[in-house]
């Protein structure tokens, strides 16, 4: 209909930023993850190892554990943080007095820096300083230390993302709520469906792309969180809360591990895109083009 | 009834907001303590507030220009990002051009990258590659802007590629029949109408900007320095200034503050990362 020629013009500035900023620096990632280089060293020579680097991760017990512990933040706290959306998102479908200050002041986690966040809740959680294992502890005689219990720092880094995050996904379900057409569920309340069956063959298949994309874009994201984590925990204790973003920090960074390093990443980012290429094409694409 | 359920959601919603705040409020609490205060028992109740911290941090010149810093890079950052990715999401959906789906997902995985590793090459890239003579794009703030174009980007087109496909293809068409040019029907006729999805856009990408911190910290020296990495000035040897720490936080809370209430109605109405609307 139109000249193709004009479509090429309006996509050019994307695809150059995204190439000198985006692809360049990959494939240079890809070239380091073939050397064992140690960039900060006194002789910092890159030295050719071939595929070594990619033989010694499949053996890289630290690495396959933080995949583990990754996966692991991923399911809780994208799980809770879709229920809780959920129920925050339908219950902002009724209307009540006040309603856009509580919208306004549910949205506000969202606005707060990563680095901001993790500095607050290191703040708030730390023994003897902190105010929640403080009240814990006076009133109901459990003690809570991120810096030696596993659990406690694991828990309170899906708590401290739970916080952050739940609004964004709310706010998608609200919009994916709100486009909803009514007829379906009036008919379903005529044929005597309850409120049980309504979600679950209604309202679920329907919101089902909105909740696809939220899973998405926090599975993304939470797999390149460093910040907040490395603020709050630093990966520890052990490797308790040490997520793939963290390892790579650590291997980049302490370690100068920078061919090492490179790899990781490259595996990671392999990963990541596999994993959201399936999700894309067998959840999000086909209603797409069905438009 | 109705009666009953009115205040039934109201405490419901105090009870959610008191959890939502508590973080934010506790950040203020400790933005108005003075360090040796910061190690005695916690209190809930905020009592006789110390200003000092905050005196500090507006008393310092270089926090305010890493303040301007940090306004032009994000603001700089998010037009960008909205209007290069609205061009791109209507050639995606307009035109037929072969690949473009696979070009549509590519953009994505821009964002996906674990930061860490890439900071290396950004930084040999921008002071070798990205130079001419003395000038590179290193410490630059349009150098930070295209930085950040990297994660924005891509999830610029990622919200605005469902709201450009829910126009009518036919309201383009028939513009141009009555013998409109390309640019009189994108800025006449599709810009308006994506008015809500461009604005849930410029916000979240502004904020995202706004709070990078990682790469602002690595890429970045003295001349295009953001807020963010004010922060980590107040980690020295002899310990951490949380005070000040905090209530430089607090400052970088106002503006995102500002900016977010500015289009509050709106960001319900564009908010559809990579769904269809129904």
């Amino acid at each position: 209909m139109q000249s193709k020629r004009l479509g090429w013009i309006f996509l050019a500035p994307t695809l150059v930023i995204l190439f000198f900023f985006g692809v360049l620096p990959f494939i240079y990632v890809v070239y380091v993850s073939f050397h064992q280089w140690n960039p900060f060293a006194v002789n910092p020579e890159m030295v050719f190892n071939g595929a070594d680097n990619f033989r010694q991760i499949v053996f890289d017990q630290a690495f396959l554990n933080s995949l583990g512990v990754t996966v692991l933040f991923v399911v809780f706290a994208v799980l809770s943080e879709l229920i809780l959306g959920y129920f925050l998102a339908q219950a902002f479908m009724r209307d009540f007095p006040g309603k856009a200050i509580f919208r306004t002041i549910h949205t506000l986690p969202l606005i707060v820096a990563p680095i901001i966040v993790g500095s607050v809740w290191k703040l708030m959680t730390t023994p003897s300083i902190g105010i929640i294992p403080h009240y814990l502890d006076e009133w109901f005689g459990i003690t809570m230390n991120i810096g030696t219990s596993a659990t406690a720092a694991f828990a309170t880094i899906v708590i401290m993302d739970v916080w952050h995050w739940t609004p964004l996904v709310t706010l998608t379900l609200i919009a994916a709520l709100v486009s909803l057409p009514p007829d379906p569920f009036e008919q379903a309340q005529i044929d005597g469906a309850g409120k049980r069956q309504i979600f679950w063959h209604i309202t679920l298949p329907m919101i089902a792309p909105a909740v696809v994309a939220t899973v998405f874009i926090r599975l993304m994201d939470a797999l390149r969180t460093v910040d907040e984590v490395w603020m709050l925990t630093g990966g520890g204790p052990g490797s308790a809360t040490r997520f793939v973003g963290v390892h790579i920090f650590k291997e980049v960074f302490p370690k100068t591990n920078y061919g090492y390093g490179s790899t990781i990443s490259v595996i990671v980012l392999y990963l990541t895109i596999v994993v959201c290429w399936l999700l894309y094409v067998t959840m999000l694409a086909p209603r797409n083009k069905k438009d | 009834m109705k009666k009953k359920s009115a205040i039934v959601g109201i405490v419901f919603w105090t009870l959610v907001s008191f959890l939502t705040l508590f973080p934010i409020y506790w950040l203020f609490v400790i933005s108005v303590k003075p360090a040796v205060q910061l190690f005695s028992t916690p209190d809930i109740i905020l009592s006789d507030p110390y200003w000092g911290n905050y005196a500090k941090v507006w008393g310092d010149r270089l926090l305010r220009s890493y303040m301007l810093n940090s306004v032009i890079i994000s603001t700089g950052n998010a037009l960008l990002c909205t209007i290069l990715g609205f061009l791109a999401c209507y050639a995606l959906s307009r035109f037929n051009m072969s690949g473009k789906e696979s070009i549509f997902f590519w953009t994505i995985t821009n964002r996906m990258a674990p930061p860490a590793v890439f900071l290396l090459p950004m930084f040999l890239l921008m002071t070798t590659v990205y130079a001419v003579g003395e000038w590179s794009l290193l410490d630059t703030r349009i150098g930070m802007i295209l930085v950040y174009c990297t994660f924005n980007l891509p999830f610029a087109i990622w919200t605005l590629r469902p709201t450009v496909d829910g126009i009518p293809k036919e309201l383009d068409e028939a513009a141009y029949v009555d013998g409109a040019s390309s640019w009189k029907v994108i800025t006449e006729i599709i810009f308006p109408l994506c008015r809500p999805g461009l604005a849930v856009t410029l916000i979240l990408t502004w904020v995202f900007a706004w709070n990078e911190y990682l790469l602002a910290a690595t890429l970045t020296n003295f001349n295009a320095r953001t807020l963010t990495t004010g922060l980590s000035e107040y980690v020295t040897t002899t310990g951490t200034e949380w005070g000040i720490m905090a209530a430089i936080s607090v400052f970088t809370l106002i503006p995102a503050l500002i900016v977010f209430g500015l289009v509050q109605k709106h960001i319900v109405a564009g908010l559809t990362f990579g769904a269809v609307k129904g």
